[in-house]
């Protein structure tokens, strides 16, 4: 496959600028081959997998107990064979008295083995997932913390696609409504910053509450901060959608649409998390960082440089603040969320799985190459852009460096996850934790391709921009974050959601989001072919309104498929009796 | 030395102080000059009614959908006369106040047109006004949002000399004794939109030519011998330059922009007032919103395109005309003039 790649992207530099059959240009079919490709080869290399695996251990079963049992017929004695096989005569003469499963004592479970009565055990539509059955010893504190900063993303995702929803809808039916409010303009940095400043960041800080402690083997340093930080955040994220919508506007750049002192609180949030998960590093009670924590103290540590530089004003006119743009927005995406989110697999993962991280030394590679490439790669947004020649051609050729952290990355992830394709079937978070690394490759390579100057003659400026972000910041981020609630909400709080629901959730996600990808995909590519053809602008608009319309289908099944994740996290985390008892078993850990 | 995996304060500080770093050489030092320009000798400082006008543009999020960049490619030759430079925009980006930036002109997505040059292409108030208060009423597959909270309607005995009223047909607007007032703030935007004009720059940088249209003109040329007429494309200029007024089906917009279907100037046999009309503009008709000038936007072959193409379609049908009626018609004009 890196052959592949390799091969694309020679054709994509030898390709000379050309208007003529875009379409068949090497670059563009080499990228859309590539995502159906890599996609493609996911599911088989998990369908042979698990085939083969099975078969494998079914095989080395058979053969040995067949052994054994030649073995043990020529080691017999004349009267234990006469033994037998009376005793198999009286067994096949044997006849049931119709009372066996009767008693007259209460059954009774002493030892407590039993934990669920089903009535009828065999489930014909879907195959039975293991159980969660390990109960976590967290502190009560840390599992209520966790468990309001997960509730809150929830509530922004839901509140975020809604609105994501609605824009979509706009498209296809512009005069849905002529409030000023909710006006295209107004309302599509609603969406992204709710979903970026209130999904992904909240949950994102949630998860790694968990991942800072229970690496560290210790108590977390201050939970009066982290209470802090959660309010200022939720609070930045309510005010500054406020503004947006009323038309308080920073300047209309891409995520950083809040006026600063709206930022502000939200900076502020980050540099108490820092401070707070730092401390609880520093007096952890194992030697080594677990490298979880060298990419969530990182992304904290970054991101709140980021933030400060891209408000600081004495840079910011003319063109500056163009430059700044470009590495913040990118920036935003890399050194947060992708960082932070990196750092979550690391821990989640392995531990789903129940064995170690395949590579200690790619995973620290990838962390350093992370910080090199990621970071000098934001102008790639303004090729051909006023902009000095000199820095679009470091972002293409750093594009191209990103190849490096992503394949450490997804080789370190799908290592650690051979071996055990088969608890794939088995269990509810690895097919998130699987769609999330395939789309970490398949996402991350095609945004390198992206970067190219001949790929930005088609796409750039088209709807294709719209399906890489949601590749990646939806393919990637949110359903590694998915991955990781599922695996540790049930264990802190003992309770699952129905496997149904879970799978409701998964599949209608993923089909969603192919179902965006694609038609905004095709439809970018043929805008960006009539806009080189010269054809009269307006034309691009129309040709794109069939693709937005199933744009809007694909982000309806999204958008159910929040609903039902909000119903699943509902009844993970919802109180009854049987949860509190389980709760009063915990006892606090260190 | 540093031992990351054991010493967090030696991870922490390397990553951070590395990402400072970097960051200063990619993104700090780079905006720090990129601020040392200086305007094109041309360039008109925002007036503040314009400048107005650009804070409703960016509180209404008009940069989600608009660019505003020539890139240096033949694409976007359809934007501008010459790419964007960094001088275009020393009197726009500039800090809004206290609470809000400099404004991300620039922009990431052309869902709707580039408006580097718009002050050029679309000069008239009316279009814009009608335009804003409901785009599909000028441009049918149009889907930006409507922005009618930037007008009012008002009772026709209230309105004074000083209104400016909006020409919007009945299926868009029907209050019976209202009409449609464009607010200052509309007013305002449309004024920062006419001021979006590339100013001159002599020794201006060219744009990267695609291979394609070499290759055509070899085409042309070689193997189906000499050219017919190696005008441009009527319809293709017809529908980026004329259209949004006069539709695509030529019917015009009663009340605002004058049907060409069956225009007695459009099919008149002696092209010269149509001819001056483009060149000079019109506004000899009260009932209809003001033709703007397009002696410098278009050159004659491009004028001689767009006119046969009216004149042969919908359902005209007037003789063609050359390039040199054009030309002697530009010379009468520029003779006349003092």
């Amino acid at each position: 496959m890196a052959f592949a790649v390799l091969l694309t992207v020679n054709n994509a530099l030898a390709q000379e600028v050309t208007s003529e059959n875009w379409i068949t240009s090497p670059g563009i079919i080499g990228t859309i081959i590539l995502i159906t490709l890599v996609l493609v080869v996911a599911i088989i290399i998990v369908l042979a997998q698990l085939n083969g695996y099975l078969r494998r251990v079914q095989k080395k079963d058979d053969d040995s107990s067949k052994l054994a049992f030649k073995k043990e017929l020529l080691e017999m004695e004349g009267s234990e064979i006469d033994d037998l096989l009376s005793k198999r005569k009286a067994a096949l003469e044997y006849k049931l008295k119709g009372a066996e499963l009767g008693g007259d004592q209460t059954a009774s479970d002493d030892q407590g083995l039993i934990k669920r009565a089903e009535n009828e055990p065999d489930n014909p539509l879907f195959d039975e997932k293991k159980k969660t059955d390990l109960n976590l010893q967290t502190p009560e504190e840390l599992t209520k913390l966790i468990v309001w900063y997960l509730g809150a993303a929830v509530f922004w995702l839901v509140f975020g696609t809604t609105i994501g929803q609605y824009l979509g809808m706009k498209f296809v039916w512009p005069e849905l409504d002529s409030v000023s409010w909710l006006s295209f303009g107004r309302l599509r940095p609603v969406h992204t910053n709710t979903v970026f400043w209130g999904w992904g960041s909240l949950a994102m800080i949630g998860l790694g509450h968990f991942v800072i402690t229970r690496t560290s083997n210790i108590k977390l340093h201050s939970y009066k901060r982290s209470w802090l930080a959660f309010g200022l955040i939720n609070l930045s994220v309510l005010l500054g959608n406020i503004c947006l919508m009323s038309g308080i506007n920073n300047g209309g750049g891409e995520y950083r649409e809040y006026i600063w002192p709206v930022m502000l609180l939200f900076a502020l949030g980050l540099i108490l998390t820092f401070r707070n998960f730092y401390r609880t590093v520093a007096s952890r009670k194992i030697s080594e960082i677990y490298i979880s924590n060298w990419f969530i103290l990182a992304a904290l540590g970054w991101t709140i440089i980021l933030s400060i530089i891209g408000y600081m004003p004495w840079f910011q006119n003319g063109l500056g603040e163009t430059v700044i743009q470009g590495y913040y927005m990118h920036q935003g995406v890399g050194m947060w969320f992708m960082t932070f989110t990196l750092g979550l697999t690391y821990y989640y993962l392995p531990s789903t799985l129940n064995k170690p991280i395949y590579s200690y030394s790619l995973g620290v590679l990838a962390f350093w190459t992370q910080m090199l490439f990621y970071t000098l790669i934001g102008t790639h947004h303004f090729v051909f852009s006023p902009l000095p020649w000199w820095l679009q051609t470091v972002a293409i050729v750093f594009s191209m460096g990103m190849f490096i952290p992503v394949i450490a990355g997804s080789t370190n992830f799908l290592m650690t996850m051979r071996g055990s394709w088969s608890h794939i079937s088995k269990s509810y978070v690895l097919p998130f934790f699987l769609v999330g690394v395939v789309f970490y490759f398949v996402g991350s390579s095609q945004g390198s391709f992206q970067a190219f100057r001949f790929t930005n003659y088609v796409w750039h400026f088209t709807d294709f921009n719209v399906a890489h972000s949601h590749m990646t910041m939806y393919g990637i981020i949110t359903f590694i974050l998915w991955a990781c609630i599922y695996t540790i909400v049930p264990k802190l709080r003992g309770k699952e959601p129905p496997q149904i629901l879970v799978g409701a959730h998964f599949w209608m996600a993923f089909i969603g989001l192919f179902a965006y990808m694609i038609s905004m995909m095709a439809g970018g590519t043929l805008k960006g072919i009539s806009w080189l053809d010269g054809h009269p602008f307006i034309q691009s608009v129309i040709l794109m309104k069939k693709y937005w319309i199933w744009r809007a289908v694909g982000g309806s099944l999204m958008f159910l498929s929040h609903l039902v994740f909000a119903y699943n996290f509902y009844l993970m985390v919802r109180k009854s009796s049987e949860t509190v008892s389980v709760h009063q078993l915990k006892t606090v850990n260190a | 030395m540093f031992n990351f995996h054991k010493d967090h304060r030696a991870l922490v500080r390397t990553a951070i102080l590395g990402f400072v770093l970097l960051s200063t050489g990619i993104a700090i030092i780079p905006a720090s000059q990129m601020q040392d320009v200086q305007p094109l000798p041309d360039q008109k400082p925002l007036s503040a009614a314009e400048r107005r006008g650009l804070e409703t543009y960016i509180s209404e999020g008009c940069v989600a959908c608009h660019t505003q960049q020539v890139r240096g490619i033949e694409m976007d030759k359809m934007w501008g006369d010459r790419p964007s430079i960094p001088s275009d925009y020393f009197y726009s980006k500039q800090r809004m106040g206290i609470l809000r930036q400099s404004p991300s002109l620039l922009g990431s997505e052309r869902t709707g047109p580039d408006l580097t040059n718009i002050g050029k292409r679309q000069p008239g108030i009316d279009w814009h006004l009608i335009h804003l208060y409901n785009p599909r009423a000028v441009v049918g597959a149009s889907v930006m949002p409507s922005y009618p909270w930037l007008f009012e309607a008002k009772d026709e005995t209230l309105i004074s000399e000083d209104d400016v009223v909006v020409a919007v047909g009945k299926e868009h607007f029907n209050q019976v004794g209202k009409k449609v007032v464009a607010t200052e703030k509309a007013l305002d935007l449309v004024a920062y939109l006419q001021s979006l004009q590339q100013a001159e720059m002599p020794s201006a940088s060219s744009f990267i030519p695609m291979k394609k249209k070499e290759d055509d003109a070899k085409k042309s040329t070689g193997s189906e011998g000499p050219p017919i007429d190696d005008l441009p494309d009527g319809e293709n200029l017809y529908m980026n330059t004329c259209a949004a007024c006069h539709q695509a089906t030529g019917k015009g917009l009663p009340g605002a922009f004058p049907p060409l279907a069956g225009s007695s100037i459009v099919n008149d046999e002696d092209p010269e007032t149509l001819i001056r009309i483009i060149l000079q503009g019109y506004d000899a008709r009260p009932d209809y919103g003001l033709m703007p000038s397009f002696a410098a936007q278009l050159n004659d072959k491009e004028i001689t395109a767009i006119i046969n193409h009216e004149r042969s379609s919908w359902g005209n049908n007037a003789k063609p005309i050359s390039v040199e009626e054009v030309t002697a018609i530009r010379e009468l004009v520029m003779s006349e003039q003092p």
